[in-house]
C-alpha cells in the first residue's frame, strides 16, 4: 500500500485538494490506489501497511506542521521507504536534527544535481516550480543531491530509504514521484 | 476563514468559488476587467457580466479596471486584492489555476506580499473526472469564446454537456487541446452554479468569427428563478 500524508493544516482543508490530490493522481496513474491519512492521524496499523509513503506539501502560509514533529518519528525507524516533497522534506530534515532557515521561492526555477543517484539519473539540470517560505538545512544524515542558486532542493538519508525534494514534482515533473515508487515498489513503472 | 475568490465568470473561477464555500466562508468575488481582449492573466469575454453571476450567487463583488498590459495586470490584481481585503476582511485567496504556472506564480507572489492564503483547489487536477463533475453537479456552463483549431462557429454559445465534453475530449487527441480549455483554447462562461440562488437567462447574444478564433457576447441577460 502507498501511503500518502495529508501535511495541510486540519482547520483549512481546502489546501488537500491543490497538494494530495495531484500526488494521488501521479500514483494512480502508476496503477495503484493510494492511502490518503492525515499526519495526526496515522495510525500503527498504516505504517505497518505501507510499502512506501509520501509526505506532501502545503500551502505558502501552513507551516503548522512544524509544530508537530512528535508526529513524524516514525521516519526515524526508516522501516518505510519515503519521500519528503516542500513541507515533507523540512519534515525529515528536522526529524534528523536539521534546521528550517527563510528562504523563499515561487515559480519555475533551475535545479542542478550535484551527486548522481538513481531518482535523478540523466537529469543534470532541470526547470522544477517552487513554493516555500522556509527553507532546510539538513545535517550530515542525509546526502545533498541536488540544489537550486539558493538552497538544497534533493536530498537522500545515508542508510535509511528517505528521500525529500524541495520543488513541487507534480508541477512538471511527475518522474521523480513515478521513480521514487518504481525504485521502492515491484511492479510499478 | 474569510476567502475572495479571483472570479472571471468561467467554470473554473465559478467551480473552485462553490468548492471554497464548502469549507471556508467566502465572502466577496473579485474581477479584473482588462480593456485588452489579450490579456495575460484574465479571462475576457462577457467579464462584464460577472456582475450578474455575483448576484446570482448573492455575493458583493469587488471590480477592478485593468489596461491588461502585461506586469502591469499584476499591480491592478494587487490592488482588487487589497480592495477586498480592505473592504471584506479577506484572509485569503481563492483561484480556479488548473495548470498556468504564469498566473498561478504571480498570484501567490501577490499573497505573499499582502501576508494572505493562497487556495487553488482545481491545481493539477484530474481534468476528466473535473469535467464530469461539473456536468454530474448541475453546472450550466456554455462556451463564450474559441481560439484555436479545430472550434468552428457552432461552438459559440455552445452548452457543455456531455456530447460537448465527448467531443473536446475527442480534441485533446487530434489536436492536442488542454481538455478543460487551460491552454487559452476556449474560454466558458457560467449561467448556473449549485450554489447560486437565481439563474442566468442570455436574451440576446451577437457572435464573431474567423479563422478558428470567435466570441460569443451576450448583448442581454436577467435573472430567473431556479
Amino acid at each position: 500500500m502507498i501511503l500518502l500524508v495529508d501535511l495541510c493544516n486540519r482547520t483549512h482543508p481546502l489546501s488537500r485538494d491543490e497538494f494530495v490530490l495531484p500526488i494521488a493522481h501521479i500514483v494512480e496513474k502508476s496503477g495503484t490506489t493510494p492511502v490518503i491519512r492525515h499526519y495526526t492521524q496515522l495510525s500503527r496499523e498504516d505504517c505497518e501497511a505501507a510499502s512506501c509513503s509520501i509526505l506532501c506539501g502545503t500551502a505558502l502560509k501552513d507551516n503548522e506542521f512544524i509544530h508537530h514533529l512528535d508526529e513524524f518519528q516514525w521516519l526515524k525507524e526508516g522501516r518505510i521507504p519515503s519521500l519528503g516533497i516542500c513541507a515533507g522534506m523540512q519534515v525529515m530534515a528536522k526529524v534528523f536534527g536539521g534546521k528550517i532557515e527563510q528562504g523563499d521561492e515561487i515559480g519555475m526555477i533551475m535545479v542542478r544535481t550535484v551527486r548522481e543517484d538513481p531518482l535523478l539519473e540523466g537529469k543534470q539540470e532541470f526547470s522544477a516550480y517552487e513554493l516555500h517560505s522556509f527553507a532546510p538545512v539538513p545535517t550530515d544524515s542525509f546526502l545533498v543531491l541536488a540544489a537550486s542558486s539558493r538552497c538544497v532542493q534533493v536530498i537522500r538519508h545515508q542508510s535509511l530509504p528517505l528521500y525529500g525534494v524541495l520543488f513541487h514534482p507534480e508541477v512538471r515533473n511527475e518522474w521523480v514521484v513515478q521513480r521514487f515508487l518504481h525504485l521502492f515498489m515491484e511492479g510499478t513503472d | 476563514m474569510r476567502l475572495g475568490v479571483l472570479f472571471s465568470g468561467g467554470k473554473d473561477s465559478t467551480y473552485a468559488c462553490g468548492r471554497a464555500m464548502e469549507m471556508e466562508e467566502v465572502v466577496c468575488l473579485i474581477t479584473v476587467r482588462p480593456q485588452n481582449r489579450e490579456s495575460y492573466m484574465f479571462h475576457t469575454p462577457n467579464i462584464h457580466w460577472v456582475r450578474l453571476q455575483a448576484e446570482a450567487a448573492a455575493l458583493p463583488l469587488i471590480e477592478v479596471e485593468s489596461e491588461g498590459i502585461e506586469e502591469e495586470e499584476l499591480r491592478d490584481l494587487a490592488r482588487a486584492v487589497m480592495l477586498a481585503r480592505d473592504h471584506h476582511a479577506i484572509e485569503g485567496v481563492v483561484t480556479g489555476a488548473i495548470l498556468s504556472v504564469y498566473q498561478a506564480a504571480r498570484i501567490q507572489k501577490i499573497c505573499r506580499d499582502l501576508d494572505l492564503w493562497c487556495f487553488n483547489p482545481l491545481w493539477h487536477t484530474d481534468e476528466a473526472s473535473y469535467m464530469q463533475r461539473l456536468i454530474d453537479t448541475g453546472f450550466h456552463i456554455i462556451i463564450s469564446g474559441v481560439f484555436s483549431a479545430p472550434f468552428d462557429e457552432s461552438w459559440l454559445g455552445k452548452e457543455l454537456d456531455i456530447r460537448a465534453l465527448r467531443e473536446l475530449s475527442g480534441f485533446t487527441r487530434t489536436h492536442g487541446i488542454t481538455l478543460t480549455g487551460e491552454g487559452g483554447e476556449y474560454e466558458t462562461f457560467v449561467l448556473d452554479a449549485p450554489f447560486f440562488e437565481k439563474r442566468i437567462q442570455v436574451e440576446g447574444a451577437s457572435t464573431e468569427y474567423h479563422n478558428y478564433h470567435g466570441r460569443y457576447d451576450i448583448t442581454a441577460a436577467r435573472l430567473v428563478k431556479k
